[in-house]
């Protein structure tokens, strides 16, 4: 039976031999192994690997996520490099001048980072807390719906909805936050739901 | 997709309109290099554009952007009257022998029962004609003058060769050809697949656009098999799950629909929903409906879902219109009607039409949330970015939130492909900052709201305070919750009605198919379709066993494809009356003598017999429709209509501006302009390098895109003295945009009715946030009309005017 050397195995292998081995096996005796230490190791042997697909367009091509740090509870992993996931599919490890550059979007300069707020008529955003902005935003929710809510339409039939306030959904979101939002917008009343399948 | 992206390497010929495959899905555009290089496949590409798929396609020919209704109907007339049509599959498969109600009818450009004044038909001749045992009427020879056969060839006898190129621009002899490689198709041992994007539901009639594609795939007996299919390139990552889980203002999860201010209470709602067969044991499988409703209704609140409430029916809004639409709700938001709107990972600011009309409606609410892994155009509506987003600050009185939310990177859970695969994702790192997912926000807004209703009162909180919320952390449910919860579980033990003894559900079990759901409250189920994604053996989301028996290209245990794990949808069709396969080469299943086996699910029952139960299970006939009843708004045939915004009048009915059932709204009906003075047919598209308004964020993609830029023919540039790389103006009736000029051989001018029509191509990547140069996109240019049927707006056919510029610094 053949033994297959599974893709971490031979990063590892490959890893450790460029340090050591192949170095040593060239015989420069004394040097070899000053050499040996300043030979950077392949930066991924000591990655983890998460599957994942990437979030553009609806082919899904499935992508391998390297991260530094081993993901035990205390450290703190950090991508480090994206490409293809040779064993899917669709895809077969390729991806395309988009998939390619997924590390740039993941660390993008202008990604969000902190909570802010604009206030009526201001010209600039300002940081706020999770607590402040969360519970602002249920208090503009609460109010707009008490005040706004039809129980009832003019024939007296029960109606229930909420038409002041819409709600926007994504088209990379998760199933999961999907179903969850779905839950909590529909539980409202909000009938201005919507996504990006629209336009 | 009825099929796979890994499903097109079985193709014979791969027919590209409406999208543009190698730009935007570049790897699974894959498949189709393989079905050329594999099986000596066919490409042809029909586009305004000589596009990136066009330059490796076998042949091209150009058409004017909206008259994709006109090329296609003289495809099927062609097929019709040269024979080339799969007979049998016709036949059986399709509504063809079905005889239509007397008083049905077409003239110049409209069917029977429109009423100009409502924009609107009354639909109700576009009937079948039913017998005394309530199943319609067929005549399996085709000849009766009623029946659907006959009607389509009446209906399509207009769209001769000439008429084609006069409407569409094709010359007649690029057309011909390509009617002539399509026809091939029709044999038992050829298929032709349809590879579409947005090119085609970007239209007031998109969705008619579609049905002409599918009609012909009908006609060629290519629906159902290996290498066929009509395959809806989808363009986003997810828009398939947001879709199937119903988050739109009219659907429920699972393409239920919400009932409306008439549906007075449960069992009026489903009086209409009870989906009789029109036609002898046909499985009309919408006759479950109840059972889905019912355990939907259960995952929503739970206990407090009875019986003797209706399951909390009534918690649901009801809707007084087809739907609130962003089309609609942003109306209503000009009008000053809308007080706060929430943005989940969407731009409307850039992506939807008119932008001039967006910032002021955006500029009438009380407050705006938006959550978000980047920084947006839409958060930042009331910023003055000079030129780039021209407006007063001081004058904006909206407050705004911008709420930091993970990447995929960062996230956990599951995405629907174009292929309706459910394939989970892990996180590879922690959320940069103080962000976090979007399912702990909905749950912290979710909470506060709950515990102000619990301490103050107020409007309505029953369906709040009431929400079914079963999570570990109540502050932080988990993806496997919510995908447990959409898969379906046993709320209490049922036993057969036969033996009680004998346990068919046990209590708190996941279930495995949406077979075992029950319409009395002891199933819940939060989306029926994804039934068997998440059941007692675990997560087949996650599955990653890349075996693939006889190399169909259905991966069938990757992953999970809803519904049932079904890889081709309709796949009875791909064998004959005796289940035999049309093409033993292409075999998907067959029948046995006692069971269907093979390499997919079959849609019917395993054991039905091939003779009874015909494919198309989700339509009371069984068989698909070539003619759609009512259940299209403007009409149950395609028909040519024009764009809102067209260099030419409409040749087959003058009279007709767009299309006459589209609905729109008097500021955007005013907001229209004409080719007097926006002369030039515009259209809008993506960039390979780009996705949308997020890659400029990425420093790599800004790089190799940095620049906002509109395509010209060479001979619209020397008419209007434009340089290469020169600054244009482009305005519409709606506003104006600054672009470098790209003078292109890849647009020519086409010659329509006599008439010279100059195509201006304007790609949408570009904004004023991110690592790109600031710049504009197609949306401060484009009308606000949607497709008649679904509202997606018509961003792929419009007019502008271009003029040389000295671009925006002077202006």
């Amino acid at each position: 039976m053949l033994h297959e050397l599974s893709r971490r195995q031979f990063l590892k292998a490959a890893g450790a031999g460029l340090g050591g081995s192949a170095v040593a096996a060239l015989g420069f005796g004394g040097a070899e192994e000053a050499l040996a230490q300043a030979v950077r190791p392949f930066k991924l042997a000591r990655t983890t690997e998460t599957r994942n697909t990437c979030p553009y367009c609806s082919v899904a091509c499935g992508v391998i996520m390297y991260s530094l740090g081993d993901k035990s509870k205390n450290a703190h992993p950090a991508v480090v490099h994206i490409e293809g996931d040779p064993d899917h599919p669709t895809n077969r490890g390729t991806l395309c001048p988009k998939g390619s550059a997924l590390l740039d979007f993941v660390h993008s300069e202008t990604r969000t980072k902190v909570p802010q707020y604009r206030g009526p008529g201001e010209k600039a955003f300002r940081q706020i807390s999770w607590d402040e902005a969360l519970d602002r935003i249920a208090r503009l929710m609460k109010d707009d719906r008490d005040k706004n809510f039809v129980a009832t339409n003019q024939d007296g039939t029960t109606v229930n909805r909420w038409l002041t306030t819409g709600f926007l959904a994504a088209s990379a979101t998760t199933n999961e936050t999907a179903f969850l939002t779905y839950k909590v917008v529909r539980s409202t009343g909000i009938l201005a739901f919507d996504n990006q399948a629209r336009v | 997709m009825t099929n796979s992206w890994t499903d097109i390497k079985n193709t014979d010929l791969i027919v590209v309109m409406g999208g543009n495959a190698a730009e935007a899905h570049p790897c699974g555009f894959k498949w189709v290099t393989e079905a050329k290089a594999q099986r000596g496949a066919k490409l042809i590409v029909v586009d305004p554009r000589f596009t990136r798929t066009a330059s490796v396609s076998d042949f091209y020919a150009p058409i004017r952007q909206g008259t994709d209704i006109a090329f296609l109907l003289g495809v099927i007339r062609y097929c019709i009257e040269n024979d080339k049509v799969q007979h049998d599959y016709v036949r059986l498969f399709t509504n063809a022998p079905y005889i239509v109600k007397e008083g049905f009818g077409y003239q110049d450009g409209l069917f029977t029962g429109y009423d100009e004044a409502k924009r609107d038909y009354d639909r109700s001749t576009w009937e079948y004609e039913l017998g005394a045992d309530g199943y319609v009427q067929v005549d399996e020879t085709l000849q009766h003058p009623r029946c659907v056969y006959q009607l389509l060839k009446q209906h399509i006898a207009a769209y001769t060769p000439e008429m084609v190129e006069r409407i569409c621009g094709t010359p007649k002899d690029k057309y011909l050809t390509i009617c002539k490689m399509i026809a091939e198709c029709s044999a038992r041992d050829k298929t032709m697949t349809s590879m579409y994007a947005l090119g085609w539901t970007q239209h007031s009639k998109g969705s008619q656009n579609i049905r002409a594609m599918a009609m012909l795939q009908l006609l060629l007996g290519n629906i159902g098999v290996r290498g066929g299919g009509m395959n809806a390139l989808r363009g986003h990552s997810n828009i398939q799950g947001l879709t199937d889980i119903g988050l739109m203002s009219n659907l429920l999860p699972g393409y239920l629909t919400l009932g409306t201010d008439k549906e007075v209470d449960f069992a009026t709602y489903m009086s209409t929903r009870g989906f009789k067969p029109l036609r002898p044991n046909q499985m009309s499988y919408w006759q479950n409906y109840k059972k889905f409703m019912v355990s939907f209704l259960k995952s929503m609140w739970g206990k407090a879902a009875t019986p003797e409430n209706d399951f909390a029916y009534q918690w649901l809004p009801k809707l007084d219109v087809p739907g609130y639409d962003m089309l609609r709700y942003f109306d209503m938001m000009y009008q000053g009607k809308v007080n706060g709107y929430f943005c989940q990972g969407f731009n409307p600011l850039l992506s939807l039409s008119n932008r001039g009309k967006v910032t002021q409606a955006l500029s009438k609410l009380k407050f705006l949330v938006s959550m978000d892994p980047l920084q947006t155009e839409t958060a930042r509506f009331w910023k003055d970015e000079g030129v780039h987003n021209d407006v007063k600050p001081e004058s904006i009185q909206t407050e705004v939130f911008e709420l930091p939310t993970t990447c995929f990177a960062e996230d956990e859970g599951s995405l629907v492909n174009s292929g309706r695969w459910l394939q989970w994702h892990w996180p590879g790192q922690e959320p940069p900052g103080e962000a976090k997912a979007d399912t702990w926000i909905m749950a912290q807004l979710f909470q506060r709201l709950r515990a102000l209703y619990e301490k103050e009162g107020g409007a309505f909180p029953d369906p709040i305070v009431n929400l079914h919320w079963p999570y570990r952390l109540a502050d932080d449910p988990q993806p496997d919750e919510m995908a447990k919860e959409m898969n379906g579980y046993v709320v209490s033990t049922v036993t057969d009605p036969v033996d009680p003894s004998k346990m068919l559900l046990e209590k708190g079990k996941q279930i495995d198919t949406f077979g075992q759901l029950r319409d009395d409250g002891s199933t819940a189920c939060g989306c029926w379709i994804y039934s068997g994604s998440w059941t007692e053996r675990g997560n087949m989301m996650a599955r990653r066993d890349t075996s693939d028996p006889a190399n169909t290209g259905a991966y069938s245990n990757w992953a999970f494809a809803w519904p049932a794990n079904r890889r081709i949808l309709y796949n009875r069709a791909s064998a004959d009356i005796d289940g035999k396969p049309w093409d033993p080469s292409r075999k998907l299943i067959e029948w046995n003598g006692t069971a269907w086996t093979g390499f997919d699910v079959p849609d019917i029952a395993p054991n039905a017999k091939p003779q009874d139960v015909g494919p198309f299970i989700m339509n009371p006939e069984g068989t698909a429709r070539l003619f759609a009843r009512g259940m299209m708004k403007d009409g149950p045939f395609p028909a040519h209509y024009e764009p809102f915004e067209s260099p030419v009048t409409n040749v087959m009915a003058p009279k007709i501006r767009g299309n006459p059932a589209a609905r729109i709204f008097p500021a955007d009906l005013a907001a229209l302009g004409t080719s007097d003075k926006f002369p030039y047919a515009a259209t809008s598209y993506r960039l390979t390098e780009h996705f949308h308004f997020w890659t400029k964020h990425s420093h790599t993609n800004a790089v190799l895109q940095p620049e906002f830029f509109v395509e010209i023919s060479e001979q619209l540039a020397a008419e209007k003295n434009i340089q290469k790389g020169g600054w244009v103006k482009v305005s519409s009736n709606r506003g104006s945009v600054y672009a470098k000029a790209v003078v292109t051989k890849r647009i020519k001018p086409l010659k329509c009715d006599g008439k010279t029509v100059h195509v201006v191509g304007i790609p949408l990547h570009w904004g004023f946030t991110g690592a790109a140069r600031k710049g504009f996109g197609p949306n401060s240019l484009t009308p606000v009309v949607g497709d008649a049927n679904i509202e997606t707006p018509e961003f792929k056919a419009f007019l502008v005017n271009v003029e040389p510029s000295n671009g925006p610094a002077v202006s």
